[in-house]
């Protein structure tokens, strides 16, 4: 097996060439992006060069408290994304559910996942823990986030009909049955549809990551195929439990509908 | 049937006392925007008054389970939803939301006669009219036999001899089976010819004629 090529400083800076293209660029045909084309590089360098400090940090000092901390800035920073990505003013009891099934969708899939499928020794190995936990957290906020701009925006639009079935008689529950099936169809279908194309159409991160590192093919699709799987899990289990909580907040005790007061 | 005492709703209601008789028929007539609608809604626990009461036979709507209520007290919007689906489905969503027993298609057949809809069970119902879609949205409520039936202005999108063919049928639906009626309305004419009692509503307060 070859050996994998370090890459040094100059190589490093060749690859910023094609920052200086573009805003060669954008310069070029008035564009005003440099201030962000600039700025983001920057931010993406230090961020992963810092994250790579950090990595080599925690795999040479193995602590359980380590990898918990790290899991725990990724949840807090995931579910502040979440709040964040949101176009519509989120209401406090439906942060408290977002941030819940975060957690307990992410979590059980993970720990499932790592001490079930790949069974890591020991179990905080923050070298399979922290990137794996990585993937499926952020793919598990993209889910929740689509979900929450769905459902959200689902209760709004369709206020009319969600009021007039509860006139007719029928719980929340019966009454948002369409909305709550459509936002759990249109979180999942962004994981369903990367599935399809997987292998063909791209070669993925992880996958490509692990054979540049040097491993075998074989070794590398096979993680990678679990990693799916435990990413769609993860993604389902949040997203259902956004939702079949999510939807109650829309309604008081007395089962009326409280959007919009 | 229904008893208000005291009953404020933000600055659009305020009722100092008000019954409404069972097995009668009551509209409710006032100028747009006086709170007619509002009024239903308390009725069908849509909403809650800010302070007050209302009580439903003898009983507080407070400690009324609200499904339990609308599946007795069932209200028809002005503006009345339809589902997407044939007129079938329309018909049918209100027994499913309240759990009851599904109907068969000659019955089905026989409250759009009730409603003068002269239209196929499966047509598509988002293709009917204003008109057509309100007679079914009635239709879907006489279905679910209900013990009252509160009405807003049921008859909006009607002209005026269908207006007064499905009033009439209403009339006869709830004085033939037992049932107690009430209906806002924007017009007195159909208010003094087919109400047993008619109820006012000016700059949100409230008086029966």
């Amino acid at each position: 097996m070859e050996g994998v090529i370090e890459l040094n400083i100059w190589q490093m800076a060749a690859a910023y060439i094609f920052i200086v293209i573009l805003l060669v660029i954008v310069k070029a045909r008035g564009i005003s992006r440099e201030k962000e084309i600039i700025i983001s590089s920057i931010r993406m360098t230090i961020q992963l060069v810092l994250t790579g400090y950090i990595l080599v940090y925690l795999f040479n000092n193995m602590h359980p408290l380590y990898t918990i901390l790290a899991i725990s800035i990724m949840e807090i920073f995931a579910i502040y994304n979440i709040y964040k990505r949101s176009k519509t003013k989120l209401s406090k009891s439906l942060k408290k559910i977002i941030a819940l099934s975060m957690l307990l969708g992410t979590l059980s899939s993970l720990i499932y996942f790592l001490l079930v499928v790949v069974q890591i020794s020991p179990w905080y190995n923050p070298r399979y823990f922290i990137p794996i936990a990585g993937m499926i957290i952020g793919n598990s906020m993209t889910g929740i986030s689509l979900g929450v701009t769905r459902l959200v925006d689902g209760i709004d639009t369709q206020k009319h009909l969600v009021e007039s079935a509860l006139m007719l008689g029928a719980t929340p529950k019966m009454a948002t049955k369409s909305i709550v099936d459509n936002t759990f169809d249109s979180a999942i279908l962004p994981t369903i549809n990367s599935m399809v194309g997987m292998g063909i159409v791209f070669l993925p991160g992880m996958m490509t990551g692990q054979i540049l590192s040097g491993t075998s093919p074989v070794t590398a699709i096979g993680y990678q195929i679990a990693i799916m799987l435990g990413i769609l899990g993860s993604v389902s289990l949040t997203v259902i439990l956004f939702v079949q909580l999510g939807y109650k907040t829309f309604f008081n005790e007395e089962s009326q509908l409280v959007v919009g007061e | 049937m229904f008893s208000l005492k005291e009953v404020k709703y933000k600055n659009i209601l305020n009722v100092k006392h008000l019954h409404i008789k069972k097995n009668k028929i009551t509209c409710i007539i006032g100028e747009s925007g006086s709170g007619k609608t509002t009024l239903l809604r308390l009725l069908n626990k849509l909403i809650s008054c800010d302070s007050g009461e209302i009580t439903y036979n003898e009983q507080s709507l407070k400690v009324i389970d609200s499904v339990e209520l609308r599946r007795n007290v069932v209200m028809l919007p002005q503006a009345p939803a339809i589902f997407s689906g044939s007129i079938k489905d329309n018909l049918l969503i209100g027994l499913k939301f309240s759990e009851k027993p599904l109907l068969s298609d000659d019955h089905l057949t026989e409250v759009l006669n009730l409603v003068n809809l002269n239209k196929e069970l499966h047509d598509n119902a988002e293709n009917l009219s204003g008109g057509e879609k309100q007679r079914v949205a009635l239709g879907r409520v006489i279905l679910l036999h209900p013990e009252v039936l509160l009405l807003d202005e049921p008859s909006s999108a009607l002209d005026e001899d269908t207006e007064y063919l499905i009033i009439d049928a209403l009339v006869n639906y709830t004085r033939e089976n037992n049932k107690t009626m009430i209906m806002v309305t924007h017009s007195k004419k159909v208010a003094h010819q087919f109400s047993d009692e008619i109820i006012e509503i000016k700059r949100a307060l409230v008086n029966v004629l």
